[in-house]
């Protein structure tokens, strides 16, 4: 178990940040945090670092607890904390050899030349970090935050402020690294946590309102299942009128209808059914996933 | 430690700031020991560095303030703060280092002054006839006081985000420090007391150590003062954790 966190509470002042949450992540998996403004994700990212303490509740990092071993557990990850805070008037490698010394790494100036590859960063290496684009000092976050070979990496909003070219390229150099690694990442963005998440997790004020897969959460949070229908000829009124006695239809153009149910056999029973019914064929019968921005929308705004 | 004193040093050395300091320094030390009229020891005509001993505390004030005013303030404007607390390193180690980086600084900028007492040294009538147990000592109460108003700045950093307030915050400290007990000894009402108030103060062990008498209890008062403000800094840096 390489993230553990139990009933952990956070509270600054009367402000709740996090209330009781609890998850667990197992080593070698990509989870996504997401969650609105303010719902505690970066505590909890936070917490997890050693930064702040919990204010009730515990986390553990490879099984150390967040409070008793700070020393060793942030010698084991690696963290990209929000806005990605650098020394601006440092050199690019002047940085990266600063921070592989701090984590002791023997052979700092190979390990420095294999982060400036791993990350992208070979036409930038002489500058100094104040003049590197954004791009360009999210890579040099990411490289510090990985210069150790943690077994943990924790990065808050690694691709915020990117260009598309830019969030595609980091995507992909955390799925690289991600294989033998585990991986937090928080963000807004929900492409990304399908493109790169094997789990997703979901906080809104403070509590945690969804965690699996993204698949299941799909299955679990869209109630009403879609199913879109195209028959060989488009359907007349009064064949549509028959259809909306059925089930609820709408109409998608080009031919196509969405058809709207509780369940998915009995939908497609209805579908076929009508069609031998009417003489028609069925040219396309497919089944609408939901995606996980509706689900984040559904499980964030009620109450 | 040691990569946290590195960055420092090499920090300082980028941003100009340990030139600039050192080189102001030694401008305004030269300009009052051997230019100006009043204060030059040409005219004075005795073969010691008091002028020296005499700025020097005052000058420090200034610059002391200014090589510490940043080191953590800075860090903890830009969010760096963050990088360096979540790196396995402890909070004494990152005190100690800046601390140490600071000094550094400081001695370079006092370093060159021994010219100052080769020159003295070479004018004395006849040659070599200078107090050098009483210049010696002056040093050593130098270096310490310096140690003493880093500790102070590094305190002043802590405390706030804003390097400006941090530089008045420590100016002010270091200044009541040095010479503020004094004038509070010569109150009317504390009659009584006054020795134990001025003892209170910088100056008064500074003034014992430029004597050339090395006192134990002048020294031990330094480093406590210098440890005192080393380990309140450290409270402060540790309390994000209350």
């Amino acid at each position: 178990m390489s993230i553990r966190v139990e009933n952990l509470t956070k509270t600054y002042g009367k402000q709740q940040a996090v209330n009781n949450i609890s998850f667990e992540i197992n080593t070698g998996e990509i989870v996504g945090f997401l969650g609105p403004n303010g719902a505690g994700k970066t505590t909890t990212m936070k917490i997890l670092t050693c930064f702040i303490p919990p204010t009730k509740g515990a986390a553990f990092i490879n099984d150390l607890n967040v409070e008793e071993n700070a020393i060793a557990i942030r010698q084991q990850i690696g963290y990209l904390p929000e806005h990605n805070p650098l020394y601006t008037d440092m050199y690019v490698k002047e940085y990266l050899h600063f921070v592989g010394s701090v984590y002791g790494i023997k052979n700092i100036t190979k390990r420095v030349q294999e982060m400036v590859d791993l990350t992208g960063l070979q036409v930038e290496q002489k500058k100094k970090i104040g003049q590197l684009s954004k791009g360009y000092r999210q890579r040099v976050g990411l490289a510090q935050a990985m210069i150790h070979n943690p077994k943990v990496l924790i990065l808050d909003e690694p691709t915020s402020g990117l260009d598309p070219n830019q969030i595609v390229e980091i995507r992909n150099l955390i799925t690289t690294i991600g294989k033998e690694k585990t991986v937090m990442l928080s963000t807004h963005i929900m492409q990304e946590v399908e493109a790169m998440c094997n789990r997703v997790i979901i906080v809104n004020k403070g509590e945690i309102v969804a965690n699996g897969k993204p698949q299941e959460l799909k299955d679990i949070f869209s109630a009403n299942k879609v199913l879109s229908v195209k028959f060989n000829i488009p359907l007349n009124t009064q064949q549509l009128v028959e259809l909306k006695q059925l089930t609820n239809v709408t109409l998608i153009g080009d031919g196509s209808y969405s058809l709207e149910g509780l369940n998915e056999e009995h939908m497609k029973t209805i579908a076929f059914n009508f069609a031998v019914k009417q003489q028609l064929m069925l040219s396309e019968m497919k089944l609408q996933e939901s995606s996980l921005e509706d689900i984040f929308k559904n499980v964030t705004q009620k109450k | 430690m040691f990569s946290i004193f590195k960055k420092e040093i090499r920090s300082f050395l980028s941003s100009l700031i340990a030139i600039i300091v050192i080189v102001v320094f030694l401008v305004a030390n030269s300009l009052f020991l051997w230019v100006f009229k009043d204060t030059n020891i040409l005219d004075a005509g005795y073969a010691n560095l008091d002028p020296l001993f005499y700025l020097a505390p005052l000058i420090f004030i200034f610059l002391i303030s200014a090589i510490t005013m940043r080191s953590f303030s800075e860090e903890k404007k830009t969010g760096t703060f963050e990088i360096l607390t979540t790196k396995p390193i402890s909070d004494t180690a990152i005190v100690l280092g800046k601390y140490f980086a600071s000094l550094v600084i400081a001695l370079f900028a006092i370093l060159p002054t021994f010219i100052y007492y080769y020159t003295i040294n070479t004018l004395a009538l006849p040659e070599g006839n200078v107090d050098s147990g009483a210049i010696w000592g002056s040093y050593l109460g130098l270096i310490l006081l310096s140690a003493a108003y880093i500790a102070i700045g590094i305190f002043s950093s802590i405390i706030t985000d804003n390097q400006i307030i941090s530089f008045i915050i420590s100016m002010f400290l270091c200044f009541f420090f040095y010479t503020a007990f004094d004038y509070m000894g010569a109150f009317e009402f504390l009659k009584g007391t006054n020795f134990f108030i001025q003892w209170m103060g910088i100056s008064y062990h500074y003034r014992s150590l430029s004597k050339g008498l090395i006192d134990t209890r002048d020294i031990v008062y330094f480093l406590s003062l210098i440890v005192l403000f080393i380990w309140l800094t450290k409270i402060i840096f540790s309390s994000r954790k209350w």
